[in-house]
């Protein structure tokens, strides 16, 4: 024993580690996505110092302007730079999406692992709640809550969070059903390990790699959902800027000036793609098989 | 000698799509401090589901298994739990057996930190650390203390389930339930690995529930040996009169396979 089975084992680390850098790169999907995002990031935060106009007021007299140096995207119905209101809404639009995934997987993942776990009456109660939800198709459901609770943003997250942790709960639980007759969770129960040691220590880690690639591809349409629900009215409240208000403000207008739409429009579409690409590109890496 | 574990009549059917299987039928065995039983019988037979009975992993529909004449299906949650550090386990498949996210000493340590109150009497002078410990408990079972920090896919077969044998003792339990431990290892390992589970029952004077497929390793390893067939025993005697006239049929068709 010993020796040569420990040099072997030293060897084995390095290109384990170069390996996972290799096909970092090998995943141009991820790579794109990710700098898609980061330009995002500094579009929205870095921007409105760039471009300094206040997105929020209106001035009559420069109204649905083309554009020019002071507003490189022209103005809005209302005068407003629709550059600096492209930038305020992305970062409306990013905040917002990440804070919904944030809490969804929140919900979702805690319940989705005793669900799976515990069972019996627990599991049933948490399941019928999940299949009476799901048996709604999503978006008529976040559209009755949030016009139920009221247009406004806080309610507009409550409604799509209580829609989507839906999905989480039941992924998580699906892999934890099937993990935990895996003997290592046996070896930690003979072990004596409490429940939240082995969900925490043994089953979290298991379910993190497919809740961090759902939650990627779920980026995308929850920033749809958004914007659709402030495109009906029942989101964002005016003045403030967010994609998909600002393509309500624009549809008047969509006959002569179709740039009101069509900006807010590519924004929308560019956040999707990244997200897309960001969530299937950490699904080919997370997943072993592939690698 | 005492008994130590007793399991009565034990039935267990489970219930598939194809309609029910009878795992075990009226099972009753007796293990005595200190000694090993073998049960032999090919897969299918209800070797697994005995090994998780007595484990308390499951339950059984009839029977009843009792440690040192307290019923494991009667006990209190905080008393199961009480009782799990007198039995231990190692499974079959070291890879899966392992948790793969965690380095391995931190695997090694799980029962002990489970139960800070325990110290066995060969890990006295090394209890207040846990690097300490696990160190000792690797070294026990003939590994290099440097592998401490490596994940389990670092390891080879033999090395991991070393590391699984290393956790089945850390308590000093006074059953170790080895469920085919060497059955995903290469012959020339296999032999390294029972070498390694007979010294470590000698030295910590623990009982063995020692399940296999293969005769000659139970036979090798215990004193008496059960023969399981369907769920049911169908033989069980010394294990040196394996050669016996009077063993049953289907005894002798397994010992003739492999002679």
């Amino acid at each position: 024993m010993g020796e040569p089975q420990y040099v072997k084992a030293a060897v084995f680390q390095r290109p384990l580690r170069l390996g996972l850098r290799r096909s970092l790169l090998r995943k141009p999907s991820l790579v794109l996505g990710m700098s898609l995002l980061t330009l995002l990031v500094l579009f929205a935060w870095i921007g409105p110092s760039i471009v300094i106009n206040d997105p929020l007021t209106a001035q009559m007299a420069e109204r649905l302007q083309g554009p020019s140096w002071k507003y490189p995207l022209g103005t809005d119905h209302l005068g407003r730079c629709i550059l600096s209101r492209l930038m305020a809404g992305a970062q409306l639009t990013l905040g917002v999406s990440a804070l919904v995934i944030a809490t969804v997987a929140l919900i979702g993942v805690p319940l989705g692992l005793l669900s799976g776990y515990v069972g019996g009456r627990f599991d049933a109660a948490v399941m019928r709640l999940v299949d009476g939800v799901s048996a709604l198709p999503e978006f008529l459901l976040a559209i009755t809550i949030a016009g139920f609770l009221g247009p406004n943003l806080a309610n507009l997250v409550l409604a799509i969070v209580m829609v989507k942790w839906i999905g989480y709960a039941r992924v998580v639980r699906s892999i934890v059903l099937s993990e935990r007759e895996k003997e290592y969770v046996l070896a930690a129960r003979v072990a004596g390990s409490s429940l939240w040691t082995i969900l925490w220590r043994h089953l979290l880690p298991q379910i993190l790699s497919p809740v961090i690639v759902l939650a990627a591809l779920d980026v995308g349409k929850v920033i749809l959902t958004i914007s659709a629900l402030s495109y009906l009215g029942l989101g964002v409240q005016p003045p403030v800027p967010e994609w998909g208000a600002m393509l309500n403000d624009g549809r008047p207008y969509f006959q002569t000036i179709p740039e009101l739409m069509i900006y807010p429009g590519i924004g929308i579409m560019i956040v999707v793609i990244a997200c897309n690409l960001i969530g299937e590109g950490l699904r080919d890496l997370l997943d072993v098989r592939s690698r | 000698m005492k008994t130590l574990l007793e399991g009565k009549h034990l039935s267990k059917t489970y219930k598939e799509a194809a309609g029910t299987v009878k795992a075990l039928e009226d099972v009753s065995f007796f293990i005595q401090a200190g000694e090993c039983l073998g049960v032999v019988g090919e897969s299918g037979s209800g070797k697994s589901t005995l090994a998780r009975i007595v484990l308390a992993l499951e339950t059984p529909d009839r029977g009843d298994v009792r440690l040192n004449d307290v019923s494991l299906l009667q006990m209190k949650r905080s008393a199961l739990r009480e009782m799990r550090q007198h039995i231990q386990v190692v499974f079959q498949d070291p890879t899966s057996s392992l948790n793969q996210r965690l380095p391995i000493w931190r695997s090694i340590m799980e029962p002990l930190d489970n139960y800070p109150h325990v110290t066995p009497a060969f890990l006295e002078e090394v209890r207040h650390s846990r690097r300490d410990t696990a160190a000792k408990l690797l070294e026990m079972v003939g590994l290099d203390t440097a592998h401490m920090d490596r994940y389990p896919h670092e390891l080879s077969g033999g090395q991991k389930q070393r590391v699984a044998i290393a956790r089945g003792i850390s308590l000093a339990p006074r059953l170790l339930i080895c469920d085919e431990p060497t059955a995903s290892l290469d012959m020339s390992v296999q032999a390294q690995i029972l070498q390694l589970l007979k010294s470590l029952q000698k030295k910590l004077g623990m009982a063995y529930l020692y399940i296999s497929h293969d005769i000659a390793s139970v036979r090798w390893m215990s004193e008496r040996m059960l023969v399981l067939k369907g769920g049911r025993i169908v033989d069980q005697f010394a294990s040196n009169q394996i050669l016996s006239k009077d063993r049953h049929d289907y005894t002798r068709q397994l010992v003739e396979a492999v002679t």
